[in-house]
């Protein structure tokens, strides 16, 4: 019974390696801390990383009532320096950073290729006029690399990955109190971050107000070799460490995509619930993929992503079909069960007029759900 | 260390099969499975009544991250299903070889439990996937 296990993580953002590959994968700072407090470990896109330290409900449940911490170290930290660093982000971003003004502001964007297809979405933080922070995911850090290359040639850039800093997540209604106190005098003063806002308190040790939960929190860039020290400290003051698998409930529930799995190079952002982080305005700025994102618009978009709440009992999982009048009109991108509601729940990509109710076909049978806008819960509270 | 009890027969798909007095067997699934399968959330019980021949799927449970079959160990026919499980999947999880089991079977050969897996041999298989 156990060879589906283990498929939802596989079928995701990640490659995985063969266990007798030639590749040793990659271990974070963090990686004996999770050992020993007896984490499941598994292989997510190359890297070892925690699925869970027992009960991924309890762990959900902890970041959603109180304060987790993630171990997020796999995730792509790149600067950018170079005075036209911000005409650059204007055309490579689907997003506009002419939106961020004040030092510290972070934005979601997508990065398009010609086509208007999804190459990546990420959150992109401006340091000062001539370095902007972007934060990528790991599965396709290769690709975006190369891509930020070769379109950055005519700007003059410095691009530097960031292999130096790694990233921990702190995440719930004590979050933020909780990580102060960790900090101590590196803390002080975090009281006043706006939401969206990051800001450095030391040398290479960045705090920023975001995350992937839909609660309160921080997600800290910091040296390799103070990553212990503080995951510690937070231990301390009584945050608990939460694996992968809390975090991809914890972001469903909060109706946060997950690249590879609501969206890759195959749709656009308006078929993926994302028409909010493209700015149309101002007109003149022809960023990567306009074009044809406004023929996409003009034409009328055929598909849209949803959200479900199945009615029965049972499990909404990715690739699972969505039927109407006994024709095919969608599929589930990324299904789970929500610790928070009690229910299954999913995102599912459907043809665009479909709304209330719908089938979805679960091992030959059709069970009933209902179509609805995400997130589901925010700052604990259900939303559907 | 998964616990494995000596006492119990076992498949190479994980599921733990026991011999009670009336000559019925009770089926659930492995402590080492639940660990894998992680925090469960959802079975799907055979019906009383039907039949089928060993290896055949008849339950289904799923997890937080994941669905697997459980297969039927031995041929013959459903006689109970745990409806506790209905409500509560996660005593599989707390007890799976007490409140967690899944339902029960009236084997057609008598004999037929004789020749599963015992504990011994199980516990190698595990040490192999490990």
């Amino acid at each position: 019974m156990m060879k589906i296990l283990m498929q939802r993580l596989i079928q995701t953002e990640f490659q995985q390696y063969n266990d007798d590959s030639e590749y040793m994968n990659k271990r974070t700072p963090l990686y004996d801390m999770h050992v020993a407090a007896g984490a499941q470990m598994v292989d997510f896109g190359g890297w070892d990383m925690p699925l869970n330290y027992g009960s991924q409900i309890e762990e959900h449940h902890q970041v959603r009532r109180d304060a987790g911490m993630f171990d997020v170290s796999h995730m792509t930290v790149v600067d950018l320096h170079g005075d036209k660093v911000r005409p650059f982000l204007q055309k490579l971003l689907a997003n506009d950073v002419a939106r961020l003004k004040s030092a510290g502001k972070a934005l979601y964007s997508c990065m398009l290729n010609e086509e208007g297809y999804v190459l990546d979405d990420l959150i992109v933080y401006y340091m000062n006029d001539s370095w902007f922070r972007l934060v990528v995911n790991s599965a396709t850090r290769e690709k975006d690399l190369a891509w930020i290359a070769i379109q950055s040639s005519a700007f003059d850039l410095e691009i530097k990955e960031r292999n130096d800093l790694t990233m921990i997540a702190v995440q719930g209604p004590n979050a933020r109190s909780k990580t102060h106190q960790a900090l101590g005098e590196q803390g002080e003063g975090l009281d006043d971050l706006g939401v969206f806002y990051m800001r450095e308190v030391d040398t290479d040790l960045a705090v920023a107000r975001t995350g992937y939960t839909g609660e309160e929190g921080y997600e800290i860039m910091l040296p390799v070799g103070q990553a212990s020290t503080l995951w510690a400290a937070l231990l301390e003051a009584g945050v608990k460490p939460c694996g992968l698998g809390a975090r991809d409930t914890l972001r469903l529930e909060a109706g946060m995509n997950l690249y590879g799995s609501d969206m890759d190079e195959s749709v656009t952002p308006l078929e993926s619930g994302l028409d909010w982080t493209v700015a149309w305005e101002p007109q003149e700025r022809n960023f990567i993929g306009r074009q044809a994102l406004e023929k996409q618009r003009d034409a009328g978009v055929v598909h849209k992503l949803v959200g479900l709440v199945l009615q029965a009992r049972g499990v909404l999982r990715n690739h699972q079909k969505l039927i109407m009048d006994g024709l095919q009109v969608g599929e589930i991108t990324s299904g789970s069960f929500s610790p928070t509601l009690g229910k299954s729940i999913a995102f599912a990509r459907i043809k665009a007029g479909m709304n209330d109710k719908c089938k979805v076909e679960i091992r030959g049978r059709l069970l009933a759900a209902e179509i609805v806008k995400p997130p589901f819960v925010r700052n604990g509270k259900a939303r559907i | 260390m998964s616990n494995v009890p000596q006492e119990l027969r076992y498949t190479k798909s994980h599921e733990w099969i026991s011999l009670n007095d009336d000559g019925s067997v009770t089926v659930g699934i492995t402590d080492h499975a639940q660990h894998l399968l992680g925090d469960l959330v959802f079975v799907e019980l055979p019906e009383i009544g039907d039949t089928y021949t060993e290896g055949d799927d008849c339950a289904v449970v799923e997890s937080v991250k994941a669905a697997s079959d459980t297969y039927c160990p031995l041929d013959g026919e459903i006689i109970a299903h745990n409806e506790a499980l209905s409500d509560k999947p996660e005593l599989i999880n707390q007890d799976p070889y007490g409140e967690g089991w899944i339902f029960k079977l009236k084997p057609d050969d008598s004999g037929a439990y004789d020749a599963l897996m015992d504990a011994d041999a199980y516990n190698e298989l595990i040490a192999e996937e490990d």
